[in-house]
């Protein structure tokens, strides 16, 4: 079977329970699409040839005991990890092994994967375009299908927006939906684990298997998520859009991806969907609010690295790591904190306020807007302006700071590269994204696109 | 002429002795183990780890609250404090700043004048301990088997006037620990960490004094009441010569017997205090708080003041069998034990304060037999006596000339013998009159 790779996560393991073929048949598969296509994308940083049951590619910030992590660091460069993560350990006993470790920014900070130690990972669909990021090598792995699927984590965005960028499904659970233990840290009250997948239905399935929290991390529920019941349009459902402020530029949202977006709107209406419109009036804070807490806590997290361990010297950081350390160690400081860390926290919880209003109030069962406010950009064009590339995360990071899930759906095509669209969900509420999206993919069929590689 | 008073709080650090450490599973038991045995991801700091509490020290800080007289918050929250240091793991130390377990606590102690002073406690929080270094040369090894094992901070006010109460306050302090049963408080295995803030200000001024010297890593009572003597002197020589005082850290030579500059106020530390993200914020019901308070027998101040009256032991008999709660419990086993045996109360604390018998080996009943057998006289008949007392002088006559001669101490040598003889304890009033009747 030349297209073992081109198979989804549901469709493999149907294929291997009829013996289509067998796990040796398909990691060799992946293993051979990943010797021909990565050189030109860099999505691993590291591929492990003795994968051999379903291949899945882990982000190298979350721990696979005896693999390396480098977390996309210098700093880490020759580390190896002695324990699992709690994903890791569930998705072994669901016959996953881990076909490799995949790049990105370092420390997950940054949203185009430039910020690697290892060297930036491509766009599969325009190996001159960023892939998005942090999780830029998950994404790019998943859209030139290099592994059946792949894990991510996301912070302000880091799961979503590479996911958009790559055309491809990125889930974004609730936070404490997923444990985080084993996950190097970046921002403790955002950071969340999550799957990025062929498609929603696949999404679904790694969410049931990675959920239930553990003993170790304490923000993280015992429950496992389970799907009660699939949709087959959107009836009687209401969708929010929230309403863009008069000057569309200041979210820098491009013309092209807005009238991606009315379409997909559109779409969703025909499917039975009610659009309201909504208002967010707090989201106008949301990137100062976000950047003070995650840049807070970023100073704290990445102390433990120090150079007194793990081999190598703090010079080692990035220049993105050293601005936020710099920038995070400075709000917390006394004198600053209040200004910084505790006003966020106030306009934080007016963030989560907007949103219970929408969907406690305004009965809206998700809420859809754009993942990125521009598709993926050439590489090198943003990296001398990092404020530019703290404003691409305008339209993820509120999610983030509410806590509540977040899917990115492909929903279209600008200048040939991929457009998504972002559904949010109640906290907890993954079922009715996942529906919405599931009902929005089968109608539209956007995933079955596949960059020419 | 007096021109100075001293104004002093204390901090002391409490190593609670919990099966397992703070934030994980290894076990807190980590005293004369092999280096970095007791460690696993959380209290190494290893990318990934995340920490989660351990509810038996949330418990034992709750009970140190309730000895210590505190109120204890429903709603509490830990915080990360930021700073470098080799010995801690994750860059960071997870404690509580803003939202301690317990607050507002008082406890009571004696002063140099006798007279009795109440110290206001500040807080107890919870945190937890840093690795351990030890320096080799040029070489610095870190073992982090103590790394995570839970700590109490308590917290005083600055209402300690003089070093009698310090040491008093101290004394009481690990009498409680150790009679609530949630550490062994050893000074010099480091379960209890004392420092001292110290500062001194005009007689008769109200505020504060706007600087203070923190006296740290003096790991004694008898060196922390020196090093506070010492800055005492020294801050007062300095203030009357019109000097000003500044923040700093000090510590205490023990050689030279004076307190030596650590860390000036330039250097202190901004500790960037934040909510730790990791943890939740903790709720506990005030049932649960309550029923806490019902873990707490008796404490050492109080049982102190029960032996006196239950028992009429002395001030001095009571406080050294309250020093330690087992100790205490020991006496009372003992003394149930000895019920219609004739023995006294008094007699059962002076056998156990002289013979220091091995509490953890002798059985209370045991030791009830020693105290009797050892009291237990052989009544010897008086022509058995007699007969032996003659033999005894036959084969020392020597010892009898010296006797004749008035050498006193012979006496003693001869009733020795007399009772070798018998193999029995005896009356040795009898011993003794019936020598003195022989030798006439």
């Amino acid at each position: 079977m030349s297209d073992i790779t081109s198979l989804t996560l549901v469709e493999t393991l149907s294929a291997l329970n009829s013996k289509e073929f067998s796990k040796k048949e398909l990691n060799d598969a992946y293993l051979k699409r990943i010797g021909q296509i990565d050189p030109l994308l860099n999505s691993y940083l590291y591929v492990n040839r003795d994968s051999d049951k379903i291949p899945a590619a882990i982000k190298d910030i979350i721990t696979v005991s005896g693999m390396q992590m480098t977390c996309g660091s210098k700093i880490l460069d020759g580390y190896i990890t002695p324990y699992n993560a709690t994903v890791i350990e569930k998705l072994m006993t669901k016959d996953i092994s881990f076909i490799g470790k995949t790049n990105m920014d370092e420390f997950a900070m940054g949203s185009s994967g430039e910020n690697s130690a290892y060297g930036a990972t491509k766009n599969p669909w325009d190996i001159t375009k960023v892939p998005g990021g942090s999780s830029s090598g998950s994404a790019a792995a998943v859209a030139a299908d290099l592994c059946t699927f792949a894990l991510g984590t996301d912070t302000g965005g880091s799961i979503r927006q590479p996911a958009s960028l790559c055309g491809v499904v990125g889930l974004k659970p609730s936070y404490g939906r997923v444990s985080r233990y084993g996950a190097q840290a970046m921002g403790s009250s955002l950071d969340q684990i999550g799957p990025i997948t062929k498609t929603v239905s696949d999404a679904r399935l790694v969410l049931e298997w990675i959920s239930d929290g553990d003993l170790f991390d304490s923000n993280a529920e015992k429950t496992i998520f389970t799907s009660k019941k699939r949709l087959s349009d959107l009836k009687g459902l209401k969708i929010g859009v929230v309403q863009l402020n008069e000057n569309k530029s200041d979210a820098g949202l491009d013309l092209s991806v807005l009238k991606t977006m009315e379409d997909a709107y559109k779409k969703l209406s025909e499917l039975g969907a009610e659009i309201k419109e909504i208002v967010m009036p707090s989201f106008k804070y949301s990137i100062e609010t976000y950047y003070s807490i995650m840049l807070s806590e970023v100073s704290s997290n990445l102390a433990r690295f120090d150079g007194v361990r793990f081999g190598k010297s703090r010079s080692e950081f990035g220049l993105e790591s050293k601005r936020r350390i710099i920038l995070g160690t400075f709000a917390l400081s006394s004198g600053y904190f209040d200004d910084y860390f505790v006003k966020a926290s106030h306009i934080r919880s007016k963030i989560k306020k907007d949103f219970v209003k929408a969907f406690v109030e305004e009965k809206c069962d998700v809420i859809v807007g754009p993942v990125s406010p521009t598709v993926a950009w050439t590489i090198g064009e943003k990296v001398d302006n990092p404020l530019a590339m703290y404003l691409s995360d305008v339209y993820t990071v509120p999610a983030s700071l509410a806590g509540i899930p977040g899917l990115s759906v492909p929903c279209g095509f600008s200048d040939g590269l991929p457009v998504g669209l972002q559904i949010l969900g109640k906290y907890m509420d993954e079922e009715t994204i996942l529906n919405v999206g599931e009902v929005y993919e089968l109608a539209t069929k956007w995933h079955k696109r596949k960059p020419d590689l | 002429m007096k021109q100075y008073e001293t104004v002093i709080g204390l901090e002391v650090h409490v190593e609670l002795s919990t099966k397992s450490k703070m934030f994980c599973s290894c076990s807190a038991d980590y005293f004369g183990k092999e280096p970095n045995t007791h460690t696993c991801p959380v209290c190494l700091g290893l990318p990934g780890a995340l920490p989660y509490i351990n509810k038996e020290a949330i418990e034992s800080c709750i009970k140190i609250g309730h000895a210590l007289n505190c109120n204890i918050k429903t709603q509490s929250v830990f915080e990360r404090k930021n700073y470098f240091y080799p010995d801690l793991a994750k860059g960071y130390q997870i404690s509580q700043y803003r939202w301690p377990l317990c607050v507002s606590g008082k406890i009571e102690v004696v002063s140099a004048d006798g007279t009795k002073k109440d110290i206001r406690i500040n807080r107890a929080h919870q945190e937890e301990d840093t690795g351990k270094l030890s320096h080799r040369g040029r070489e610095t090894l870190i073992d982090f088997n103590r790394s995570g094992v839970p700590l109490v901070e308590i917290v005083t006010e600055p209402d300690f006037t003089d070093t009698v109460q310090i040491r008093d306050y101290a004394k009481k302090l690990q009498a409680i620990m150790r009679s609530i049963g949630v550490s062994n408080a050893d000074m010099e295995r480091g379960d209890m960490r004392l420092e001292a803030n110290v500062s001194i200000r005009g007689i008769g001024q109200k505020e504060l004094p706007n600087y203070r010297v923190e006296l740290k890593n003096i790991n004694s009572f008898r060196f922390m009441v020196a090093a506070v003597e010492y800055e005492i002197q020294r801050q007062s020589k300095l203030l009357s010569k019109g000097e000003r005082l500044h923040q700093e850290t000090r510590g205490w030579n023990e050689d030279k017997k004076i307190t030596y500059l650590q860390r000036s106020k330039e250097e202190a530390h901004d500790y960037r205090y934040f909510p730790e993200p990791d943890l939740p914020p903790i709720f506990i019901s005030p049932e649960e708080i309550e029923k806490l308070k019902g873990g707490i027998t008796e404490l050492p101040a109080a049982t102190l003041e029960r032996f006196k009256k239950d028992y009429q032991l002395g001030e001095y008999e009571a406080e050294i069998l309250t020093r330690d709660k087992k100790l205490a419990d020991y006496f009372e086993q003992v003394i149930l034990a000895s019920e219609n045996t004739g023995i006294g109360a008094k007699k059962v604390a002076n056998e156990i304060i002289n013979k220091k018998p091995d509490i953890e080996k002798v059985l209370p009943a045991d030791f009830v037999n020693q105290i009797h057998s050892s009291q237990q006289v052989f009544a010897i008949g008086k022509a058995e006596l007699e007969t032996i007392v003659k033999q005894v002088l036959e084969e020392n006559s020597k010892a009898v000339e010296d006797y004749k001669k008035g050498k006193e101490s012979v006496k003693m040598f001869l009733v020795g013998q007399v009772i070798r003889m018998v193999g029995k304890k005896i009356d040795t009033n009898k011993v003794k009159e019936a020598i003195k009747k022989s030798i006439k």
